[in-house]
């Protein structure tokens, strides 16, 4: 029953509670890290590491907030343990500028305004980058359906689905030049 | 989320010597491969084993097309498989159902093993603040069989269950007649995925036939089932990332007007992964046209039992397996 631990568990949840050493490589750089098993890679980024652009919505995989990319897919950071993500090449918000220099979706996020509040943006990112990437940003109805993975509250969908077009064409016309 | 013991096995007979148990609700040592349902749980407290071992490195993720037909590694994701240009070409009945499933996401985390073993979207279920639930607290009773069972089964149930599994993955390759292949401390062996999952009955804690340690390795789809017509129709609230609220998988073979031989299963509406054996010998032989492919529907009806608000399901259900063989008959 909830709330109710057997002392053979409470001195199962003492050894079990015990830290891993865990590597991630995170934007290039390898961080090194010492984690409780339960520790998820978006609470690792934003508690541990203090990463915090990378958002916690519903925690549960339902939202894409979180969305981050892994050895170049994206991935919801809330669904992974970051102990399991170790060895892989994580990628977050804060490593998709090239120093000053916005990535093209992020700079189409503004010259749309495709954001009120602003929560679900760096999910909407960086599920957008993977979007375009993967090629399924050839329509909009394309996008929608491979956008379906970020939930948006203030309903900001058409200017971001009029971002990541824009983006598409600043990709596919870099690609042909 | 319950304290747990990460074990991070170098190899399989390592991990299989965890004892972890794949196929029940109340393990205490669990496996993780993808982890999209597991994490979910495990946050949600639904699942409290005191060792999780993670799958992670150790399992077959290769996808093979050959004489004896489609071989799935255990580790390949979702949407590997669902884009791989021969499971396109040949089986597209699996590409369509895992695109139709979860979001691009969870398709690049979540794998071909892990997506037959996921639980129920029962929301009582899912939610501890609900004392009654047999899947998750055996003997606790079922809090849907009274409550709000829109999305929950009409066939496969039992007094103690009616939660309907979720994967639209199985339902395809339910239809097309796939194995799995499962490893054990005491070797290897084969099981039809029909019989992969129990039905409820009085123990729907238990998952599936899987004994303590066993793992599945991969998903084998026999070659006669390539190249038929086919199509996954999939009735949901909204037009993507959800769960089905009635799936139908067909796939057939014409000959001239007439159905020669037919695939015909079911998600969204049974407690495991529904196989019609008796609509597809009613469309054998049947004229492609619309009231002989109702007619043959219409048997999908029997041994259902709809609890209120799913009722609607029984005649949905009909409609879909109509409307899905129209759309595989119609393709060249």
């Amino acid at each position: 029953m909830p709330g109710a631990i057997s002392p053979a568990l409470a001195q199962a949840a003492g050894a079990a509670t015990a830290p891993l050493d865990v590597s991630l490589r995170i934007n290039g750089t390898e961080r090194r890290l010492s984690l409780d098993p339960r520790t998820t890679l978006l609470d690792a980024l934003r508690e541990h590491l203090h990463l915090t652009g990378s958002k916690k919505g519903c925690g549960l995989g339902q939202c894409g907030a979180c969305t981050v990319l892994m050895d170049g897919m994206r991935v919801k950071a809330c669904l992974s343990l970051a102990a399991l993500a170790q060895g892989r090449e994580i990628k977050t918000i804060e490593g998709l500028a090239q120093g000053e220099e916005l990535h093209p979706l992020q700079a189409a996020f503004i010259e749309r305004d495709a954001f009120q509040c602003g929560y679900c943006t760096s999910g909407q990112i960086m599920a957008g980058v993977a979007c375009i990437s993967e090629d399924h940003a050839g329509s909009p109805q394309e996008i929608r359906e491979w956008m379906s993975g970020n939930l948006c509250r203030c309903g900001a969908y058409d200017h971001i689905v009029a971002a990541i077009q824009d983006a598409a064409a600043v990709s596919s016309s870099k690609q042909e030049g | 989320m319950h304290p747990f013991v990460l074990e991070r096995p170098r190899d399989l007979s390592a991990a299989l010597s965890f004892g972890a148990q794949a196929g029940r609700n109340d393990a205490p040592v669990e496996y993780i491969a993808g982890g999209t349902d597991m994490v979910q749980l495990l946050q949600e407290y639904v699942r409290r084993p005191d060792r999780l071992v993670s799958l992670a490195g150790v399992l077959d993720d290769g996808i093979e097309i050959g004489s004896q037909g489609l071989r799935l590694g255990a580790a390949a994701t979702m949407a590997e498989v669902a884009t791989h240009q021969a499971v396109v070409e040949r089986f597209p009945l699996i590409s369509q159902a895992l695109l139709n499933s979860a979001s691009p996401q969870v398709r690049n985390q979540a794998t071909m093993g892990g997506n037959l073993l996921q639980r129920t979207r029962c929301p009582y279920f899912r939610d501890v603040g609900y004392e009654a639930c047999n899947k998750r607290a055996p003997g606790s009773g079922c809090a849907a069989l009274d409550g709000e069972n829109r999305w929950h089964a009409v066939l496969g149930t039992s007094d103690d269950c009616i939660a309907v599994h979720p994967s639209d993955l199985a339902v395809a390759l339910v239809a097309l007649d796939a194995s799995v292949e499962i490893r054990g401390a005491g070797g290897d062996r084969s099981v039809p995925l029909s019989d992969l999952h129990r039905l409820p009955r009085d123990t729907p804690h238990l998952e599936t036939v899987l004994e303590p340690g066993e793992v599945i390795t991969a998903i084998t789809v026999p070659a006669n089932a390539a190249g038929l017509r086919s199509h996954y129709l999939k009735v949901r609230d909204r037009a993507s990332f959800e769960f089905a609220v009635v799936a139908a998988a067909v796939a057939i073979e014409m000959d001239g007007a007439r159905i020669r031989q037919a695939r015909v299963a079911l998600g969204g509406v049974g407690t495991k992964p529904w196989r019609l054996p008796n609509v597809e010998a009613a469309l054998a032989g049947a004229e492609f046209e619309p009231a002989a492919l109702r007619q043959a529907a219409a048997l999908a009806a029997e041994g259902t039992q709809g609890r209120g608000h799913n009722d609607f399901k029984i005649e949905l259900m009909q409609r879909a397996i109509v409307r899905a063989v129209e759309i595989a008959g119609a393709r060249a």
